[in-house]
């Protein structure tokens, strides 16, 4: 018998398949011997949303803004500050739903596909290790791994019994996603999984990804700088900045007409292809502050061509999870006594 | 959207050359096959372990054997082609045999010391944290003696004697390779395929053995090779102070305490013992080095 069945759907399809609610994590740094330094940087301050079953949610920002301690924290390899993540209506690590249970159901790609990979495991025992792990039994689990070789495009009779050192970089990636699916999640976190690897060969690998994701009705959570990729995978966007969600939304909205003034520099720094349209607009200056001792008000403040004294001053309304589109920004907060977002409250 | 061509299979694209691919062991093996030094360091290694296991029929003469009349004899002299000691008793055979003793002592605590420092590294090493640093701190007592001062220390207090001095060079060397082991686990905890590992729900024990193990041992394996030199030079020195083998037994380390009283009277014959111990050690020591490029993979 098959120890290990696909898990199915707890709520109807409109129950988001992930909600996030005030993720935190605060990294605590060493004081020196005098008992001096000793702050905590905040990478994860204060991020909720949702993944609704189905969909892609795309996750942008620059470095450092807390992309991948996000994805870490949704995988439970670290443990948050404070806040909850509730998988289908079941909060994680619960009684309902033991982290064992949920890691069958989420499963992660990361970055670097060499170092995800043990360099002394042929990768057929590496993807068979997940299965294993519960309750299939060796045989059956090398078996389907070949079949997931196959499917991610690599010949088992030429590639099962190879080490991760032999095989190229877009290899090693469709060995990953192998590995991710071979225990029939619900749900892929992405993180940086294309980022490393050539633009042909990440081309190959996102169509791969596209695919299987209707093959096997899979959710995604994709992590990337790379904002042409994200809007090309996409269903919704998160743009995150400094360890919090500027703005999200429906990615063709939001490419669009960006709401946040950091995701507007964030796409104008994206070259166009086409030179009628290229951006007038000023591209992002210097690097992200400190996250150990963030600017007050908005985060986003100094950088900010928009900026007005208040924004230094009064912290914007953080995106709430249930909200379909929204910004954190207090241009968008009628009353906020931003010069701009008192025109527009009067004008509506 | 067409931004994206076709999907391509990967096998397509890249062939690779065919043959079947070689497993980790036995391509280190080729590797460690192609560098002279090395394989020179090995076959000395060979020789010396064949004269411990076969010593007692390869001497010429019975090395307990002691005669008044020829004492302190010249290298070359007629039937003692290595001259002889304080107590007339053949060189040669004396060095022949003293091989058992000498390595035995040698290696022993070095092999004991790896069960145990590997297992204590890699469990500070995984276990992070707390545990981690109790542990850490207390192998860092142990650490802070010299080497040397912490055997004859030891070896002191449990009393002088062949299976106390092996006891007390184990206690020095778990603390050495219990570091090596514990650096090395966790950088290899901090590894992605140790997180895809947890992500996939496997408990520690499972991890560890899986995944954590075959990527530490090898280091660490390397590490306590080079600590055969020191013990073989330590454990030497033990019974240099009287604290290890007893006379009239042949060790190298005892032999050579005991002839030092003749180093102006027969240099050359009084340094043999010490040349033996060194040969030992510096082939340990490149066999060694052999290993640890020969196991990096990198290539």
């Amino acid at each position: 018998m098959n120890a290990m069945e696909a898990v199915s759907d707890i709520g109807s399809p409109a129950q988001p398949l992930l909600t996030i609610r005030g993720l935190q994590k605060h990294f605590p740094l060493k004081k020196d011997p005098l008992g001096r330094g000793g702050g905590v940087v905040r990478a994860v301050d204060g991020v909720d949303f949702e993944v609704l079953k189905g969909e892609t949610l795309g996750v942008v920002g620059e470095s450092g803004c807390g992309k991948s301690t996000t994805a870490r924290l949704l995988m439970q390899l670290i443990a948050p500050t404070a806040g909850e993540v509730i998988f289908d209506g079941r909060a994680v690590g619960s009684r309902d739903l033991p982290l064992k249970a949920f890691r069958r159901q989420v499963q992660m790609v990361f970055q670097d596909s060499y170092a995800s990979l043990n360099p002394r495991l042929t990768i057929e025992d590496s993807i068979a290790f997940g299965p294993q792990v519960h309750g299939v039994a060796r045989n059956e689990a090398v078996h389907r791994a070949r079949d997931l070789l196959a499917r991610v495009g690599l010949e088992p009779q030429r590639f099962a019994e190879r080490y991760p050192h032999e095989l190229s970089g877009g290899q090693r990636q469709r060995v990953n996603i192998a590995r991710a699916l071979a225990l029939q999640p619900r749900m892929v976190i992405l993180d940086e999984a294309v980022s490393a690897l050539d633009k042909s060969v990440e081309a190959q690998v996102i169509n791969l990804l596209l695919d299987l994701k209707a093959e096997f009705g899979l959710t995604y959570v994709f992590i990337s700088h790379d904002l042409n990729v994200v809007r090309y995978m996409s269903d919704r966007v998160m743009v995150m900045y400094l360890g919090q969600v500027a703005e999200i939304g429906p990615s063709h909205p939001l490419y669009k007409a960006p709401a946040h003034p950091y995701t507007r520099a964030l796409l104008s720094s994206m070259p166009s292809m086409d030179p009628d349209h290229r951006t007038e607009e000023a591209a992002l200056a210097g690097d992200p502050p400190n996250p150990i001792d963030p600017p007050s008000g908005c985060r986003f403040h100094p950088r900010c061509a928009l900026a007005a004294p208040v924004c230094s001053q009064r912290v914007p309304a953080r995106v709430i999870a249930d909200s379909r589109q929204a910004v954190s920004c207090l241009i968008h907060e009628p009353g906020s006594g931003h010069p701009m977002a008192q025109a527009l409250a009067q004008a509506a | 959207m067409s931004a994206f061509p076709a999907p391509i299979s990967a096998s397509t694209v890249s062939p690779l050359p065919m043959q079947r691919s070689r497993g980790y062991w036995t391509s280190a093996l080729l590797r460690f096959t192609r560098d002279p030094v090395a394989m020179g360091a090995a076959l000395v290694v060979l020789l010396l372990i064949a004269l411990a296991v076969f010593g007692p029929w390869l001497a010429p003469a019975d090395p307990y054997q002691s005669s008044m009349l020829k004492r302190l004899k010249p290298i070359g002299t007629e039937g003692l082609p290595l001259g002889s000691d304080e107590l007339g008793r053949d060189m040669l055979s004396r060095l022949i045999v003293g091989a058992r003793l000498s390595l035995f002592i040698g290696i022993t605590p070095v092999i004991c010391a790896f069960v145990l420092g590997a297992a204590i590294g890699i469990l500070a090493g995984y276990a992070g944290g707390i545990v981690n640093t109790a542990i850490m701190r207390t192998i860092d007592v142990f650490y802070a003696f010299p080497s040397v001062l912490l055997a004859i220390a030891l070896s002191g207090v449990l009393g002088a004697g062949v299976v106390n001095s092996l006891i007390s060079l184990t206690i020095v060397f778990i603390p050495q390779i219990a570091r090596v082991a514990e650096s090395v686990t966790t950088q290899v905890r901090g590894r992605d395929y140790v997180e895809a590992a947890r992500a996939s729900g496997a408990d520690a024990f499972t991890i560890v053995r899986v995944h954590v193990l075959g990527n530490v041992l090898g280091p660490i394996f390397v590490y306590a090779t080079s600590l055969i030199a020191v013990s073989m030079i330590l454990a030497s020195g033990l019974s240099f102070l009287g604290l290890g083998v007893k006379p009239p037994e042949p060790e190298w380390g005892l032999m050579l305490n005991t002839l030092r009283t003749a180093i102006y009277v027969q240099p050359w014959v009084a340094a043999l013992p010490g040349v033996m111990i060194f040969v030992t050690s510096i082939s340990f020591n490149l066999l060694s080095d052999g290993l640890r490029s020969a196991m990096d993979n990198k290539g």
